[in-house]
């Protein structure tokens, strides 16, 4: 039984939430070990964590963070963000992360893809990929170079790197990536629903499980990122964050459509 | 030092990724619970887990290179005789069999019979995924958890569902050996210190059965 995940991601700067999350009831809206928890409680699936602090005096508070999270939260957390070498990976599995997720330091070096993974496994690396629709082919499924609509970017989407999308999920794969966490750049932010004929494009290439991002603006989004995307996990954050939906009501409203999950 | 309202439950630390969490899960269940290497500190424990994350031949090797192997199979043949409680995690699970399909130059540590073989191809490997227990006898594990019950796994490769030991199976391209039982030995392919309040109550029955005698 394939079962789909529901996962929120929490930004964190310096070990503290940002972007603004407003949720009845907190003590502190900004403590991620206090929304961890809150999350846990409301039935997510996984937890993703993505660090964009930019110092690296405030690294060692995400540590911190990543320590007192695995405290108090039993369910799998992935931290993403500022890992660059098998040591920052190290640091994070053993201060309680379950998954570490790499971007651009794996486009950069692939081979770090396979150095964490021959140190930890398969299944702690997920190699998260930035997806932005190539202008002049969005609307053809291949070039005559074998590229399809999709182009990776990376340094948070800033950078185009002439990579195709599905070439580069299936390497990542090879090199050992247990899992991808799929955004797409032209819907993040969007709230219009998640681009699921990437988000299938992709799950259908890769033999690992597909984690789509990008775009979610209600609960039917998330179906249609299973149903019609073929992802086996679907990632949101405002819809969460500022209290328009629970992650029960997304699972009740899933479940009503069909797709089996958790409850 | 020990308090005897907290049993003492050793989980050996042979310096794989994220075992603190499944410390902290021991702590919150009501062990005392150390990672350790030490082998007086473990001889003196209640109980002896055995985790393990990524491949089962790294995992090996780290538990071979820590001198922890013999320990772990003194410990678990005890607790399959009826002795101290013994729990074997994931790859922590694996290793008590003989071998398994990922790692064909290794052997395990041969507890069990049996290889691990890699999950089909129809279906997403690894699963990685919160899946539904198949409860197919009777186990202290999951004497106080009520179906349905969902657990997290995360996993490649996967031991014979229809082994005599198989206590629970989930479904995934088929049937999976999802727990093992065998006197006072179990072992869980899923991870329950990372399946939220449902693994948290079998870790709790896991502590119980330690502090009972034997």
């Amino acid at each position: 039984m394939r079962t789909a995940r529901v996962i929120p991601c929490l930004d964190v700067d310096a070990g503290r939430v940002v972007k603004g999350v407003n949720f009845i009831g907190l003590r502190d809206a900004g403590d991620p070990v206090e929304l961890a928890a809150r999350y846990d409680a409301e039935g997510a699936d996984e937890l993703i964590f993505l660090d964009i602090t930019a110092s690296s005096d405030g690294r060692e508070t995400v540590v911190d963070m990543v320590r007192r999270t695995a405290e108090q939260v039993f369910i799998p957390f992935t931290i993403g963000g500022g890992i660059r070498t098998v040591d920052d990976a190290r640091r994070m599995l053993r201060a309680g992360a379950d998954k570490v997720s790499i971007n651009t330091a794996a486009v950069d070096r692939p081979e770090l893809i396979s150095e964490i993974a021959a140190e930890f496994g398969n299944q702690c690396v997920v190699v998260a990929i930035d997806a932005r629709a190539r202008r002049d082919a969005a609307d053809a499924p291949a070039d005559a170079s074998g590229q399809t609509g999709w182009e990776v970017f990376i340094h948070g989407g800033r950078t185009p790197t002439g990579l195709d999308v599905i070439e580069w999920a299936q390497r990542a794969v090879s090199l050992g990536a247990g899992e991808i966490l799929l955004t797409s750049m032209d819907r993040d932010g969007t709230r219009d629903g998640f681009d699921t004929e990437l988000t299938a494009a992709v799950s259908d290439s890769v033999t690992v499980p597909v984690i789509a991002s990008g775009g979610v603006g209600n609960l039917q989004h998330l179906v249609e990122g299973i149903t019609v995307g073929r992802a086996d996990a679907v990632l949101a954050a405002s819809i969460f964050h500022f209290g328009e939906h629970t992650v029960h009501e997304a699972k009740a409203h899933m479940t009503a459509a069909g797709v089996i999950v958790r409850p | 030092m020990t308090d005897p309202a907290r049993p003492l439950v050793a989980v050996l630390d042979y310096g794989i990724g994220n075992l603190r969490s499944a410390q902290k899960a021991f702590e919150h269940a009501g062990a005392d619970a150390r990672l350790t290497a030490d082998r007086s500190l473990i001889a003196d424990a209640d109980a002896v887990v055995l985790p393990g994350v990524g491949a089962f031949g790294a995992c090996m090797d780290a538990l071979r290179a820590a001198q922890l192997d013999e320990v772990a199979i003194e410990a678990a043949v005890a607790a399959a005789a009826g002795g101290r409680a013994f729990l074997g995690i994931c790859v922590g699970m694996q290793m008590l069999y003989e071998g398994s399909d990922e790692s064909p130059d290794h052997r395990g540590l041969g507890v069990l019979p049996g290889r691990l073989s890699l999950l089909p191809a129809t279906v997403k490997r690894p699963q990685m995924q919160w899946n539904l227990l198949d409860i197919n006898r009777p186990s202290s594990l999951f004497s106080t958890v009520d179906d349905p019950v969902w657990v997290y796994f995360v996993h490649s490769y996967a031991a014979d569902a229809s082994g005599a030991d198989v206590v629970a199976t989930c479904d995934y391209g088929g049937p999976v050996t999802a727990a093992v039982e065998r006197g006072r030995m179990w072992a869980t392919q899923f991870h329950p210190e990372k399946s939220g309040g449902t693994g948290l109550q079998m870790l709790q029955a896991f502590v119980a059965a330690a502090q009972q005698e034997v």
